[in-house]
């Protein structure tokens, strides 16, 4: 039997902001536990939680880059269930009121666009985190606190999407959009974006929708595809068996590729939501609203199409291109000061991305200044240093941030253009090639490009290759 | 010490501390000699702070004794309902579940206290996490009423009244989220005011039915609730719902005239189930206001009848959620032995909360379930709606409302212990004022013919303390309800 897969997707992100969604503590990652705590965070008795302007402000920006109706009138709820992690044992959510509703985002997939509905855009605190002991014979689990109250956006897809790819691009499009907007930094390995999915399989043709089965613990985008692929070939192969499909939540087991319950539709949480007295709703008004509206930067659907026109880039490069912030803003810099838009993209796309791989470097962290590399880009126009010599002196600029001028002349990189210099060492290679000389005479035209390599090896790579070639053609002839 | 000594009023007091007549120290420890002849036949401390009060009253009699700058509660022995957080004071809302939590931090009103010099006493008993109204419902102990020991002092901020009753501070602080200030103010003979719902703050205050919990205050007299509530009111950066409006200055001009001040008086709060003592002292306290003036004209609040049911729907809800963070994961107490999360959570729990938490957390959670939320939860808070509209709709007519505060005086102890629903409806004439948001105050209007105390209630517009005062006061000059005190057995005494 064919099947059509739906699947829909819930975003978390945690939010940049310097502080708690309701209190005043850091949200800086990776401290020490329990450092970053207060008594509203830890929801000690008698605290009262005191909205995050920023926060609240980053939802609404949000919800209006994904095209979301936004009520004058929103509210927050309590979600209640247990955990340890959870210190009030309700998290402070949205439900019957959230800040955004009805979006969407538009994806491509080979080459073609595709809108993906938004149901809703919420803004919740995040939770704690339990550290289980190694010691499996440990009776205790202890919980650090330090994330918990960091400001999380929720972000609800409609099951809108029918296959991998389309998956695949809602999350790279999502990702940059959190990421333009400056919303969230998205850093997977720090959990700070996370997803989980639900899956349906239906007959081919059919408009009625299978059992959900929904998978957490999705770690990274790869994780994503294979749980759904596993998935869909679970569910095919339980309907092919004439098997019904029970509505559950299972877990996704990275290490093993495979998922396992984690509970049914009958264990289903009932989250006994209400409004939250604690907090006043938050109403909206045209003026606010336009402020955020006119904060929204070019989106990547739109800047790509644009790197493509305006540029004269190829899909894949602006594709590239508009993959990280950093990009971006180095790129637009660099085109700002010099009209070379194919160089400074060559420049990004493979050779800073090469050297990001190659040397493991932090994407964020690169030392190199817009300035510096159009600069680089200059020299080499000007023939003062080889493409090759260039390479060189760009993995140095992209680790230490040194102009490339000054790398040059420490290292003596710059290009041997005296004549009479370049003459002796081709004199040189002439008298120790006689053979090769004779190869030429026979008519074995590649036998100069040997000499002209033997110049360049003599001259450390800095000789002019245009006067090389020039001196040694004319000296070759005159031999004649 | 002369036992008048105890009886003067917390303004008085301050004037004696002023002009040096005696000193915070001196004050101080023979409180405390009080406190410890006094207390086993009261039980209204849970808690006494002596060594921080005796270096707190050094503190000030250094500060006078220099003529440095002194706060408006200089000096003045005070309360605290064991329910607000005091930091490094131990805060168990009687619960054997806080039997071990320390607070890290001050309530915004315990910050007030100790920036105005106040110096605290102790922190007083009352129903277990505010749920109840005779003390009873306590984790620790029963406290009993000064003016017969026999009987309940109401609650449940019983412990605060029944020590300003008993001469055992001279103010304190309770909670009131359906009439747990009022209500044991009347039962014991002294004010009780609660403030407009986000008048004061409730950062400190640990939460009972959030929408509904208002910090206020117990008093000797009117006057001294106003210098109280002058130190207390204002906004909080801490508290989302604490409002912005201007503080007025409720001391001066608290007695201006009530010539020509209308006064409400609702039918359905003089009906029967009120008890005949308590109907007759009201009536006869509306002559005293119309002999000052006032004009008493008849009005309705026809949504009188379903306030209690709403009340229990909204403030177990708000309870079940606000309860559920004592899980013996991060503070409190934390059962034995336990096998794994689950098991850790209800046994916990189980030992830690007493009948009465235990039974509204239940009633909570069934209001608030799928299925059920709108029935109840959605449908409670339309009718709250209701009775908001109701006292809008009198105060278009009427400056104040006045009724009785509790239908009956003081009860015995054990009578309604086993009756929830007759407990329920201790709080009928009170529950409406906080299903409302609107400022209320209960002041002795007479005795029963057991010489039981009997409370009036006096309810205005929104953040109208002001004129709520004014309008208390007003009746406290004319009457000495106020001055007679129970007869309590001591040998300072």
């Amino acid at each position: 039997m064919e099947y059509e897969v739906v699947i829909g997707l819930e975003t978390h992100a945690e939010l940049a902001t310097v502080t708690k969604l309701f209190c005043g503590c850091s949200t800086k990652f990776g401290a020490e536990p329990n450092t970053q705590v207060c008594p509203v965070c830890l929801g000690m008795p008698g605290v009262l939680p005191v909205m995050n302007k920023k926060a609240f402000e980053y939802a609404l920006k949000a919800a209006v880059a994904l095209s979301c109706e936004i009520n004058n009138f929103t509210n927050f709820d309590r979600k209640s269930y247990y955990y340890p992690d959870l210190p009030k044992n309700y998290q402070i959510s949205q439900n019957y009121h959230n800040l955004g509703i009805n979006g969407y985002m538009d994806i491509i997939v080979n080459g073609s666009v595709k809108k993906i509905h938004i149901h809703n855009v919420h803004l919740e605190e995040e939770a704690g985190k339990l550290i289980h002991s190694e010691d499996s014979g440990a009776n205790y689990s202890l919980v650090d606190f330090n994330r918990a109250g960091v400001p999380l956006l929720e972000i609800v897809s409609s099951p809108d999407m029918r296959n991998v790819n389309e998956v695949d691009s809602y999350m790279q499009t999502l990702r940059k959009i959190l990421l333009y907007t400056e919303i969230s930094d998205c850093k997977m390995q720090e959990g700070s974006l996370r997803f989980e999915a639900s899956i349906s399989l239906r007959k081919k043709g059919s408009d009625k929708l299978g059992n959900r089965v929904e998978i957490k613990n999705l770690n990274s985008m790869k994780s994503v595809i294979k749980a759904i692929e596993y998935e869909a070939a679970r569910q095919s192969e339980l309907l092919d068996g004439g098997k019904a499909i029970d509505r559950e939540t299972r877990l996704w087991d990275e290490v093993n590729g495979k998922s396992a319950r984690m509970r049914s539709k009958e264990e289903a949480q009932d989250y006994r939501y209400f409004p939250e007295p604690d907090l006043l709703p938050v109403l909206i008004d045209e003026k606010w609203l336009s402020t955020i509206k006119s904060s929204i930067p070019e989106l990547p659907l739109e800047k790509k199409q644009r790197y493509i026109e305006s540029f004269k880039l190829s899909d894949y490069d602006a594709g590239v291109l508009t993959e990280e912030k950093v990009l971006i803003n180095l790129f637009e810099e660099c085109v700002k000061i010099m009209d070379r838009p194919k160089a400074f993209c060559n420049w990004i796309t493979n050779d800073l991305l090469r050297e990001v791989k190659d040397k493991k470097l932090d994407i964020n962290d690169l030392k190199i200044k817009p300035k510096q590399l159009a600069s680089l880009v200059e020299i080499i126009e000007k023939g003062t240093i080889s493409s090759t010599i260039a390479k060189e002196v760009f993995s140095e600029m992209i680790q230490t941030g040194k102009e490339p001028q000054k790398i040059i002349e420490e290292k003596g990189m710059a290009q041997i253009s005296d004549e009479g210099l370049i003459e002796s060492v081709v004199d040189k290679v002439i008298a120790n090639n006689p053979n090769v000389i004779e190869d030429y005479k026979k008519g074995k035209k590649n036998a100069l490009a040997f000499l002209v390599g033997q110049v360049m090896k003599e001259t450390k790579g800095k000789a002019n290759p245009k006067i090389v070639n020039e001196l040694l053609s004319k000296k070759i002839v005159d031999i004649n | 010490m002369s036992l008048k000594l105890l009886e003067i009023t917390a303004h008085q007091l301050k004037e004696k501390l002023l002009s040096r007549e005696i000193q915070a120290t001196f004050l101080t420890k023979k409180l405390f000699e009080w406190i410890k002849e006094i207390e086993p036949n009261i039980q209204s401390y849970i808690s006494l702070n002596e060594d921080e009060a005796l270096e707190k009253a050094k503190e000030i009699d250094r500060k006078i004794e220099n003529g440095e700058k002194i706060g408006l509660l200089a000096g003045v022995p005070i309360a605290v309902k064991d329910n607000i957080c005091t930091k490094n004071i131990h805060t168990t809302c009687a619960s054997k579940i806080l039997k071990n939590f320390i607070p890290p931090y001050d309530a915004y009103v315990v910050k007030r206290l100790k920036e105005e010099d106040a110096i605290i006493i102790g922190k007083t008993n009352l129903d277990e996490f505010a749920m109840g109204s005779s003390t009873e419902n306590s984790g620790y102990k029963i406290t009993r009423n000064p003016w017969d020991t026999e009987r309940v002092p109401g609650g449940s901020s019983g412990g605060s009244s029944a020590a300003v009753a008993a001469g055992l501070a001279y103010m304190a602080l309770g909670s009131d989220t359906g009439g747990s200030v009022r209500q044991p103010a009347a039962l014991c003979g002294i004010v009780g005011l609660k403030p407009t719902y986000g008048r004061v703050s409730r950062y400190g205050l640990v939460a009972f039915g959030s929408s509904l919990d208002q910090i206020g205050t117990l008093t000797k007299d009117v006057r001294d609730a106003a210098v109280l509530l002058q130190v207390i009111a204002g906004k909080d950066s801490y508290d989302s719902t604490s409002v912005q409006i201007p503080v007025p200055d409720y001391i001066n001009g608290i007695d201006a005239s009530i010539q020509g001040v209308k006064i409400g008086i609702p039918q359905e709060y003089f009906t029967n189930g009120i008890n005949t003592d308590v109907l007759d002292s009201v009536k006869n306290a509306l002559k005293v206001y119309e002999r000052l003036g006032a004009k008493i004209v008849d009005i309705s609040l026809p949504h009188t009848e379903y306030a209690v049911a709403v009340y229990y729907i909204v403030a177990n809800a708000e309870a079940s959620s606000n309860l559920a963070r004592y899980d013996g994961v991060k503070y409190g107490y934390r059962t034995n032995d336990v096998r794994g999360i689950i098991d850790m959570y209800s046994r916990t729990r189980s030992e830690g909360f007493g009948n009465e938490v235990k039974r509204r957390i239940m009633l909570g959670n069934y209001a608030l379930s799928s299925g059920y939320y709108d029935a109840y939860y959605l449908k409670a808070s339309k009718v709250r709606n209701l009775i908001k509209n109701d006292f809008d709709a009198a105060f278009e007519k009427v400056d104040c409302i006045v009724c009785p505060t509790s239908p009956v005086p003081a009860f015995k102890i054990g009578e309604r212990a086993n009756n929830p629903l007759e407990m329920y409806l201790s709080d009928i004439c009170t529950i409406p004022a906080n299903l409302a948001g609107i400022p209320g105050i209960s002041i002795p209007c007479g005795f029963s013919k057991e010489g039981l105390p009997i409370g009036m209630q006096i309810l205005t517009r929104h953040f109208e303390e002001k004129k709520l005062l004014q309008i208390a006061y007003a009746f406290e000059r004319e009457t000495d309800f106020h001055l007679k005190k129970p007869v309590l057995k001591g040998s300072i005494a």
